[in-house]
């Protein structure tokens, strides 16, 4: 039963007509919000929706769906796989007092992984909302969630880096050579991930196979991922290409997913499809998610929602199909959705601490577009946070210039920095392939090795003698 | 390991001449591990020119004159505006900048009537649109009408073109508005692309069959990155008329176009000539 919120504040009163509508209202100012209708009206009014929202228990949100149980598969997710054993630690709670018990002493890391299956993407989300960036980067930093394929990921003081080799034409030496140049600067732990430029199933099987080699060849501890559709990579196991990870962009509603082709059974088709070829040596997780804010609302699939609350149900679709990563594009989709660096570090760090508390393995594309308010002193600011956060991993791309999808995230520099200011490593079995490799010099002061390694200084004299210019 | 004070403060990259081929920062060298001084300031040339490129406002009247002249056309282009009044607004609101503003719809209704074309079909309108690089727009629509007319006019089979139109602050499904309006059966819009940082004069093409205001993605085709350093404006020229044709042909756009004419694995375009890897050469 649905009900409506009222309180009063000095003279005025305020009303909540929905709990949609409360969730919104209480949400920090953002471009999309407001593109949808939804933000709240004035500060004030933001503030009194918090604290309307602070003095809800949490039970609420078991009892009423945001999105009709009837409409919405993923709601029917959400509240089918809910584990009330694991919620009962934290049943009696409101929303304010789940804020106090995070931040407590009580909740360590072991018992935070005890309730992440009783915890809702609604109640982390409505927790969020709450709470300051430095609250969110410390409750995030007591999750724990580690995956593994050919290597660890998301070990305490560990930060991997997805090496993103992308090319406009999809030109094998043009990915080559940024493989190389990402894997000489320790890049390439999380995975060895392209976006394909021309996106269908031959095209995809070009880039596995190509990725796979290379992997191969070295004896590298980590794994390839194209970042095609689900269906493709279907398509592509059939065929037997040498498929790792299977990828997906994924939404919080049935309809956004729709909007992009699949619902769940494809998921659940696709995660028993990649694990049936036994292609992981120390861990079965085989997923890649992307996600971000904005991407329901964009696919006019939002529900009147707002775009932080939709993000969230996103994690609920990850978390049921055992990803190795899940990555949110925070800055990708534009200043309508995101208007500026202020909004898209507040949403990198909410999405982060709602995906680890939900106990989805969590990276940020930390990045922006250049229409968008944002410049690279942003991002510097969003990867520290994030490195602090304890977030599984970030991009490494040449320069920060991704060439074919026109947007800057983090460099290969960007991650070693970030590794060195905070002291933060690989993946402990990269890691020691990197120092196999002679790629460092020492790897545990990141000091890189100045001379090419051997192995790669024979492979540069295969090189095409003479590039043709202009394509 | 002690730090041998001889060695160089900025360390280049022994494989740095594998930036000949591809576009990508590749190796950069490092101070440390971060990024030497002279491809930091690269970098923020790079940034500072696609940040102006959306800023830039598209300069109209030069547009209309060039395209005039270039295509030989009897009536200057239709200057058009969304709804989104400024920049800012646009960037804000994708909505507005995907419908006419009032005065705009109701210039076209009457230019229609006036030309007592408003009975007419044509079977196609090309609308140019600045979207988010006006410098795009400016440098390259004009080269790239010339080889359209030119591939048109020379068809066996006959084109009527609707007057052509120029839209400022304008969004890709402000086409089909358009292109609704002008009873055409097919509508291009050629628009300035999110500028890249290596890209930011980046043309987008984008046709719609049978276009009507409220269509999604899915009905249209696309035809990315057309710039003299991206996909040559010929070639793009080629390849829309195609499109085009088959568009006709089919009746329908978008989607189910698509999947019939892609499947094919990109290798002929290396810009290295190779479609070996390097890497794993033996």
């Amino acid at each position: 039963m649905a009900q409506t919120y009222h309180t009063t504040v000095g003279s005025r009163s305020y009303r909540f007509a929905s709990l949609a509508e409360l969730m919104a209202k209480a949400t920090p100012p953002r471009s999309g919000d407001r593109l949808a209708g939804v933000m709240a009206e004035s500060a004030e009014e933001r503030v009194v929706a918090q604290m309307v929202l602070a003095e809800l228990p949490l039970t609420t949100f078991l009892n009423e769906a945001l999105i009709p149980y009837e409409e919405d598969e993923i709601t029917r997710l959400i509240m089918d796989d809910h584990d009330a054993n694991a919620f009962a630690p934290i049943r009696h709670l409101t929303v304010g007092d789940f804020r106090n018990w995070l931040l407590s002493d009580h909740a360590t890391s072991d018992v935070l992984t005890e309730v992440k299956a009783g915890i809702t993407p609604e109640m982390a989300v409505a927790v969020s909302k709450l709470m300051r960036n430095q609250d969110l980067i410390l409750v995030a930093k007591k999750c724990r969630v580690t995956t593994a394929f050919r290597n660890t990921i998301g070990l305490p003081g560990r930060l991997s880096t997805r090496l993103q080799p992308n090319h406009p034409t999809d030109d094998v030496t043009g990915i080559a050579a940024s493989i190389l140049d990402g894997l000489l600067y320790g890049s390439g732990d999380a995975v060895i991930g392209i976006n394909p430029a021309t996106d269908n199933v031959a095209q995809s099987v070009k880039l596995m196979r190509l990725m796979d080699e290379v992997i191969q060849k070295y004896q590298i501890p980590t794994q390839s991922c194209v970042l095609t559709h689900v269906t493709n990579t279907l398509e592509a196991i059939e065929q037997g290409a040498p498929v790792d990870l299977v990828f997906q962009s994924i939404g919080g509603t049935e309809a956004t997913n729709r909007s992009f082709g699949f619902d769940l059974s494809t998921l659940a088709e696709a995660e028993a499809a990649a694990q049936s070829l036994s292609r992981g040596s120390v861990g079965r997780n085989v997923m890649y998610f992307e996600t971000g804010q904005g991407s329901s609302l964009s696919a006019d699939a939002h529900h009147g929602l707002d775009q932080q609350t939709c993000e969230a149900r996103a994690y609920a679709v990850a978390r049921k199909f055992n990803p190795l990563l899940v990555n949110t594009v925070v800055g990708f989709i534009g200043p309508e959705y995101l208007f500026d660096g202020k909004e898209i570090t507040r949403a990198g760090l909410e999405d982060h601490f709602c995906g680890k508390l939900l106990g989805v393995p969590m990276g940020c594309d930390v990045c922006y577009t250049n229409h968008a308010e944002a410049d690279q002193n942003d991002m510097d600011n969003l990867l520290t946070l994030l490195g602090v956060a304890g977030c599984n991993f970030i991009m490494g791309i040449p320069g920060s210039d991704d060439i074919m999808l026109n947007y800057q995230t983090t460099s290969f520099h960007d991650a070693l920095y970030a590794r060195r200011v905070l002291g933060l490593k690989a993946a402990p079995e990269f890691e020691r392939w990197l120092e196999e490799m002679q790629i460092f010099q020492d790897v545990s002061t990141h000091r890189l090795n100045d001379q090419l390694p051997a192995a790669f200084a024979n492979s540069l004299r295969h090189l095409p003698k003479e590039p043709r210019h202009g394509t | 390991m002690a730090h041998d004070p001889s060695s160089p403060i900025v360390v280049e990259n022994p494989w740095e001449r594998l930036n000949a081929f591809t576009d990508a920062r590749i190796g950069l060298g490092r101070a440390g591990v971060s990024l030497p001084t002279s491809k930091l300031l690269a970098f923020q040339l790079a940034h500072a020119q696609a940040q102006d490129a959306v800023h830039y406002p598209l300069d109209v009247e030069v547009l209309s004159t060039e395209l005039t002249q270039a295509l030989d056309l009897s009536e200057a282009p239709l200057r058009l505006h969304s709804h989104a009044q400024d920049r800012a607004m646009y960037l804000q609101r994708p909505d507005y900048g995907r419908r006419l503003n009032d005065e705009s719809r109701e210039y076209l209704r009457e230019h229609l009537q006036q030309a007592a074309v408003s009975q007419q079909r044509f079977d196609l309108a090309v609308v140019v649109v600045d979207g988010l690089s006006a410098l795009a727009v400016q440098q390259n629509s004009s080269p790239f009408l010339s080889a359209l007319y030119q591939m048109l006019s020379s068809d066996s089979a006959d084109w009527q073109l609707a007057p052509l139109t120029i839209v400022e602050q304008g969004r890709v499904a402000i086409g089909d508005e358009i292109g609704g309006l002008l009873n055409a059966d097919a509508v291009l819009v050629m628009i300035g692309e999110r500028p890249g940082l290596s890209s930011p004069d980046s043309l987008g093409l984008y046709m719609t069959w049978a276009p009507e205001p409220g269509l999604k993605d899915d009905r249209r085709n696309c035809i990315s990155n057309v710039r003299p350093a991206g996909l040559q404006i010929e070639e793009a020229a080629r390849r829309f008329f195609l499109l085009l044709k088959e568009a006709r042909q089919l009746k329908l756009s978008g989607v189910k176009l698509k999947d019939r004419s892609e499947d094919d694995v990109l290798e002929g375009d290396s810009a290295s000539g190779s479609t070996r890897n390097f890497l794993v050469a033996e």
